[in-house]
């Protein structure tokens, strides 16, 4: 990574921002999962084209979701390489295995006490 | 949160998590050796993963596979290499087709988990590694929605 640390801040404020909206987890989340046209997304939340298309463009100027045209349609995707940008491949395997740990430590826990018990 | 310490080693491309669970070591393995308890750990609740063999004997191949919000299935083997219960065993785990043929085009990682005493309850260490960059990016292009929509949803459990 040859970027200087105040890009990969300025980078990191673009993302986190983007993030700390619960409708642009979700854009993510979906398009994370394959590319959807903006109006296919608009369809899915009760708020309007424009107020969605404008949480994509949030999205695509964190540098976390990439638009490109067919037709009349923008189609949005998640750009898994632009995240990655920001932590390790490590980082990511990390991830992934502390969500592992957090369910065997949910799985032995002991039930919680009912009413009944006490 | 249960995890005590993880080590990136780039060179090695290896990671490894040390986490303490409050339970005894037996209960522990028990979760590894049943394969229905497996399955509620190895998943992600938005990928739940259904192992269709599962032995943990050395020389078997598990065999599960994983399903998307959409329900489309990703299926995955592990080759048991050695079972030294309920201290440790180790595998190698790769993707597979539907059918569970390996797929041979795909990176084959290597997993060495042991567990020990340690304070009452079991420390548990993870090591995970892999033989080359390009292998691991693979690996991680393949699991990138699950660790994703992870990262997402810690989000937020953070901010709920």
């Amino acid at each position: 990574m040859t970027d200087t640390a105040d890009q990969h801040e300025d980078r990191a404020d673009a993302m986190f921002h983007a993030l700390a909206d619960r409708t642009r987890r979700d854009i993510l989340r979906r398009v994370l999962a394959g590319e959807h046209s903006v109006s296919a997304l608009a369809a899915s939340y009760d708020m309007t084209f424009a107020a969605v298309q404008k949480h994509v463009a949030v999205l695509e100027r964190a540098g976390l979701v990439t638009k490109r045209r067919s037709g009349r349609e923008a189609l949005a995707s998640g750009d898994v390489e632009a995240v990655r940008s920001v932590g390790s491949m490590l980082t990511e395997l990390e991830t992934v295995w502390r969500g592992r740990i957090a369910r065997i430590d949910d799985l032995i826990a002991p039930p919680p006490p009912t009413e009944r018990n006490q | 949160m249960p995890v005590t310490d993880v080590q990136h080693d780039p060179d090695n491309l290896t990671l490894t998590i040390v986490a303490d669970f409050a339970a005894p070591v037996e209960r522990i393995w028990e979760i590894y050796a049943d394969a229905r308890q497996l399955e509620k750990v190895w998943g992600p609740p938005t990928y739940p993963a259904t192992f269709v063999d599962h032995d943990l004997r050395p020389g078997t191949r598990s065999t599960y596979f994983m399903t998307s919000p959409e329900g489309e299935k990703f299926a995955g083997f592990w080759d048991i290499t050695e079972v030294d219960g309920p201290s440790s065993f180790s595998f190698d785990d790769g993707f597979a087709d539907l059918d569970f043929n390996p797929n041979p085009e795909m990176p084959v990682g290597k997993n060495v988990f042991t567990f020990t005493e340690h304070d009452g309850g079991t420390r548990a260490t993870y090591v995970a590694s892999h033989t080359s960059a390009e292998d691991l990016q693979r690996v991680l292009d393949m699991g990138q929605v699950e660790g994703m929509t992870e990262a997402l949803n810690q989000i937020d459990d953070l901010v709920a």
